[in-house]
This record gives C-alpha cells, structure tokens and sequence, in this order.
C-alpha cells in the first residue's frame, strides 16, 4: 500500500477495484478525489474545486477547464457526444464567471466505430462550437484495439477570459438560490434510450452553452456570487458540494423546483428522484436575496432561462439550527422537512 | 401530475393531520411494514408532523434487506463462473456479501448485468446462447409474477440456458412472526398497498382475527399515508380489529387473480430464512419440481453455501421494528451508504438508509 506514496489507505482498502459508482458524481467520486488525487495534486489554485481553476497572467484572469466525455449511446434526443463535449466545457468556463474562448478537442476511436457516426460527431462539435462562438483551435486523435475503448471517448479542454470572479466561498447567508430552468431533462433522455423505456412523449436532453445566461446574469446583477451547473449527480448534489465549500446551511422549497411532468413521471416508474438527475444545459445561481428579482428577469429574458425560478435560500442565523453549516435541508410538499443528501453510488433503479 | 400531485396536496394532508390528532387519546405503537412507505414518510417529511402519541416503527417490507446473507455469497459465486451472465434489479448490487457485493465483483470482472425485468433477463438469455443466464428473483408477492413469467416463457420458447436463483419471499407469514414475539409491542399495521394488489388481503383478515390486530391495506403517497394512520387510529381508539383498505385504486380483497394463477403454477410454498428474522415456516416461494431445471441452486450446485451475518449490524431488529436505525451504535459512522455493514443502509427501501439520506443531520443537530 506504501507504493507511490499514498497516505490514506480508507478508499484502497474499501474498494481495492474502482467501481462505477466511483466516476458518479456523489460521495464515492469526492472520497476519490479527496482521498487518492487531492494529496498528491494539491496547490492553492486546485483548492476551491470548482468548475474550472483561475489562472492569473500577467494582470488577466483565465479560466481553465477539462472534461471528459463517455456517454452511451454516442447520439441520444436533443443531443450527442459532440455537442454535450462541446457545451460541458464550455459550461464549466462559464460557471467561473468567463467568456469562453478556446476549447481542445481530443478523440479517443475504437477500432472498428463507423465513420459516419465519427462525421456526425465531428460535424457536431463544429456546429456546437459556433453557436456557443469558440473556437476548437488544438486536437487529438488516438484509435484503439477493438474492445478497449467503447466505440468513441472525447476529452475537450479550455479557455476563457474571467469576467468577474465567481466562487462558492462568496455564497452567503440569505443569498436567494435560482435554478434556470427545468431539472433532471438530461439524464431522463439519456436513461430512456439506453434502457429502451419509452414515453409517450420524447424526453430531450437539455446540452446547451450557459455563457449567454452568464453574461446576462454578470450584467443585471452586482452581487452574483457562485454559479455552478448541476451536471452529475443533479442539483442536490451540487448544492451539498457549495454548501460545504462556502460553510453554510441552504433551505429549498420543494415546491418551487422546476420539472417537467415527463421527467417527474420517469423518475416515479424508475425509482430516481428529479434533484439527483443529471443537467447538462442548467445552472444554479447564488445571488443576494435583494437581487433576486433581476437576475430571474435577466435569465427569462432568454429562451434557456424562461423557467428560471428561485427554489430556496442560503441559511441565516434564525435557521442555522435546523440548517447546521455544509447541509441542504428541504420544505416538503406537505409541510414537513428533511435533509437533500449528497448522492451515494450510483442512481440505482428500484425494483417494486 | 395526475394521480401523484392530489396525494401531495398540502392542505389535504394538514387536515388529515388536524382529524389524526383530534382522534388520538392515548399513545400507539404502530407499524408500517413496507420500505417503499417508510421512505415516503421520511422522503416527505411526514414523520415529522405526525402527532406526539403515534411511534412509528419500520417493517420487514424491504425486500433487499430481507434477503439472507448467504444468498448473496452465492449470487457472488455464481456470477464469479465463467460462461455465467449474472442479471439482477439494480438495488441487489450494493447489498454486502459475507466478503462483497455484486458490484465489487463486477469490477473485478464478473459479468454481472442490472436489468429492470427478469424478462429482459431471458432476453439476454436467448441473445447469448453460448452463455448461462441467471436472474437473482428476489422480492416479495409484488416480483413473484414477473419472475413466474420468466419462468413459464423460458420453458415455453426452449431456452435452456436461462435460470433463476429463485428468494421470493411472503408478506403476512413474517407480519405473523413479528406479532408472534412475547414482547411485541406493534398494535395495528399498515399493510403493504402493493403486495396486497397482487396477493388481495384475505390472508390478512385470518392475521387481524388471531392476533386482534388492526390491519389498514395502505398506499404510499403523503396523503395514502395518513389516511391509512388516520384509519388504523381510528379503530384502535374503537377496539375495532379488521382489515380495511385505503388503497382501493389499486388493491382489492382477492387480488390479481391471473398473477396468482402464475404463481401457483411455477411456486410452491417453502420454508425460506430471513435476513435479521431468521427462519421463518412456509414464507417463500421455490420453484416447483417441474422447473427444477431452471433452479441455479440445483444446477450450480451452491446450496452447500452458508453465512452469518455481521454481529455489529442490528438489522435483524431493525427489521423487527425493534430499534429505530439511529439507535444503532454504527448508524451514521461505521455504517453509510458508502460503506454499509447491512443491506437496510443500502436499499431505497431500507429503513436505515432513510434515516441517513432524509434526515440524520437534523436528527442528530
């Protein structure tokens, strides 16, 4: 265990394998990272976590992102590997508060992928790209043996101009938490076609780039303090994470999250619920509760957004009792309450 | 939506509450004796509203949980042979073995498949031929017919490479053992409204009858829930003793009468061991001598495979109703999600892991 230095032996010795549930976005992925990649990694511009790192050069602050991309089935509704690359990326640099510049673009091919299915995705990085108005300016490509790889992995990387930083440690109590729009519309169309569940309407994925939402929140509102888009592990987990970066208590009402019907519907034949779906084309935003009414005009004002609605709050001193530091605490349907806990393992469906 | 938003409405289930407390005189233990329902409570906050007088304590009605240790040490095995494709509902993955569970195996190679339907289970069977294609059929009266058609169509269409490791397990024999201990404190049940589709209630009637017992069949919903508590309050204030049902949208007293028929064709009752309760007389199904070539614990030879359970986890009397979760001494830091000692930690029916994801924080703040 003493081989390549590593200290602590909790995740080696639980799962001497890497499991799924390790690459899931929940407790198992942050005990990973903090466990095994943070102690060898660690430096002050990896330390707050987010999205992307901010660089400073020469009086300019960049941001700097990567993402990895292995998506099965390669094309799903509303989107496909390319596009979702293309938007994740370029999500991520948003999220820091930055004007997307410039993505890389890697290819990781299976012997044997079907050339036009590597067209599709190629043309669709492209189209991806000038909507989103980057650049892909650097690539890669690699091919392996047939059966080490699943017909196509996509790294893409990059860069853009902060505009103004963003980060979960500005989040403070009574800042007015908004989502953009629907949650859990990309992982329901993703789950629908890979497990053949069929709906009677077509459930698409959500993959768009977030940067005119951004620029329209860093517009309207002086007091935007964190953004984060809630990919793995849906928004409850990206809320556990902020809450426990910024050390504070956050309180949702259940009532005031957005989903559509379809989604709500899949998650009760499935057994998954809507705040741990994935989101590939929504943000969650922190902004003080005085601005609230702007940024949620600001962020109506485009189509992306026109679903934007403010679902909770960041703590304040009176609730931090029933809300201690680092917990997502939920106002029931009903009246009641409980705790949103970080997602554990993979989303597993039930079984009656 | 449709059919879910009215059985969340607020204001309805606030008034129920106001009618439950207006009813209570006196304090009552009761139970709930599914999974699905306990989460419910604790997924809608409802626990916490409920009067001072009421104690909730969680059922055996969890399927995973319930499942011995031994049987997944030999799921284990069977997915560890070679040729073998080992299909399973996604919630019997993270379950711990005496060593494992299925998923650990799978990471290390074993070829093990969540599917969401013991058909697709025979799909995968008759797609891959050169393989051997078993289904973990776990669950109670509610997976029991899906796992019979399973069992019925193999035969019908020839595949002789698909079989079960048949664990079906029976509701109201363990209701029976529960009320059965010395110092039972339980006096009134909210039956499972999902088992009773399948199964109706008459066996309930004989249990309400013998034991003295209130039985209320009961949905899931928020207000299914406190209908049903507001029910079953109602007779124990009145020393009434019945099976009711406030689940009629779906339940009714015969049941499904076709699920049945399956089932007695493919099943025969058997004695099964439960996990945390033991063994228990005539509580499961097995497959019938007539499919016995379809047994994995036959064909596998596996059926010389035993287990204990962990001594530190108390899922037994979790399962009982016996101790809450939190009064566990490994709740919550020996034993997560993450790292669970008993399948309750694991399933989305397990009381622990409700008592983790919903509401350990506030708990323990």
């Amino acid at each position: 265990m003493s081989e390549g230095g590593l200290q602590c032996p909790l995740p080696l010795r639980q799962y001497p394998n890497v499991l799924l549930a390790h690459g899931g976005g929940g407790q198992l992925s942050r005990d990973l990272l903090h466990h095994l990649f943070l102690p060898q990694f660690e430096n002050p511009l990896l330390a707050p976590l987010h999205d992307g790192a901010v660089v400073e050069i020469e009086g300019r602050s960049l941001a700097f992102s990567t993402d990895s991309y292995v998506v099965s089935p390669l094309f799903f509704p509303g989107g496909d590997i390319g596009r979702l690359a293309v938007n994740g990326t370029v999500n991520d640099l948003a999220m820091c508060g930055a004007k997307p510049l410039y993505l890389s673009c890697g290819f990781i091919l299976e012997e044997g992928l079907k050339m036009e299915d590597l067209q599709r995705v190629i043309l669709s990085c492209g189209e991806a790209a000038k909507e989103a108005e980057v650049l892909l300016v650097t690539g890669d490509t690699k091919v392996v043996e047939k059966g080490k790889g699943d017909s196509l992995f996509l790294n893409t990387s990059g860069i853009g101009l902060v505009e103004r930083p963003l980060l979960p440690k500005m989040v403070k109590p009574g800042d007015a938490i908004i989502v953009s729009g629907t949650i859990g519309d990309h992982g329901i169309a993703i789950m629908s076609v890979r497990e053949g569940l069929e709906f009677e309407s077509e459930m698409k994925s959500d993959t768009a780039s977030l940067y005119p939402l951004v620029a329209k929140l860093l517009d309207s509102c002086q007091q935007l303090h964190c953004l984060r888009d809630p990919t793995r592990g849906g928004i409850a987990s990206a809320l556990n994470e902020i809450a426990g970066a910024a050390g504070v208590g956050m309180v949702l009402e259940e009532t005031a999250i957005p989903v559509r019907p379809e989604v709500q519907g899949a998650c009760e034949i499935l057994g998954l619920d809507p705040l741990y779906v994935a989101n590939e084309g929504k943000l969650v935003a922190f902004v003080a509760k005085e601005e609230s009414d702007k940024a949620l005009e600001a962020l109506r004002s485009h189509p992306l957004g026109k679903d934007a609605a403010v679902i909770g709050e960041v703590a304040t001193g009176q609730e931090a009792r029933s809300c201690p530091t680092g917990t997502v605490v939920m106002h029931t349907a009903v009246g009641g309450e409980r705790i949103v806990e970080m997602m554990s393992g993979e989303q597993l469906p039930r079984i009656c | 939506m449709k059919y879910l938003d009215e059985y969340r409405d607020g204001d309805k289930v606030k008034a129920q509450l106001k009618a439950l407390q207006e009813r209570l005189t006196r304090p009552w233990q009761v139970m709930e004796v599914c999974g699905g329902q306990t989460h419910n409570f604790l997924k809608s906050g409802l626990d916490g509203l409920l009067p001072e007088g009421i104690t909730l304590v969680h059922g055996p009605g969890c399927p995973v949980c319930v499942t011995p240790i031994e049987l997944i040490d030999k799921a284990i095995a069977l997915a560890r042979q070679p040729q073998v494709i080992f299909c399973s509902f996604g919630d019997m993955l993270r379950v711990p073995g005496s060593k494992e569970d299925l998923l650990s195996a799978k990471s290390q190679g074993a070829e093990v498949r969540m599917v969401y339907s013991p058909l697709d289970a025979l799909k995968i069977a008759e797609a891959n031929p050169e393989h051997k294609v078993v289904f973990f059929a776990i669950g109670f009266e509610t997976t029991a017919p899906m796992n019979a058609m399973a069992a019925l169509q193999a035969k019908q269409r020839g595949v002789n490479n698909f079989y079960l490791l048949a664990a079906n397990m029976l509701v109201p024999p363990a209701i029976a053992a529960i009320l059965s201990a010395r110092d039972c404190q339980v006096k009134g049940f909210l039956a499972p409204g999902h088992v009773c589709t399948v199964s109706g209630y008459v066996e309930y009637e004989e249990i309400a009858k013998q034991w003295w017992v209130p039985i209320v069949v009961t949905g899931f919903e928020p207000l299914d829930l406190i209908q049903g508590l507001y029910m079953l309050i109602t007779q124990l204030e009145t020393g009434s003793w019945k099976v009711e049902n406030q689940y009629r949208r779906s339940a009714t007293r015969q049941g499904n009468l076709a699920a049945k028929a399956l089932m007695e064709q493919v099943f025969s009752v058997c004695d099964r061991k439960w996990r945390g309760l033991g063994p228990i007389p005539a509580s499961g199904y097995c497959l019938k001598p007539e499919y016995a070539d379809l047994d994995a614990e036959k064909v596998f030879q596996i059926e010389d495979i035993t287990a204990e359970e962990p001594k530190e986890c108390i899922a037994g009397l979790v399962l009982q109703g016996r101790k809450k979760p939190t009064e566990c001494a490994a709740f919550g830091k020996k034993c997560t999600p993450q790292h669970p000692l008993g399948a309750p930690m694991v399933s989305s029916e397990g009381a622990c892991a409700a008592y983790y994801q919903y509401g350990i924080k506030l708990r323990t703040s």
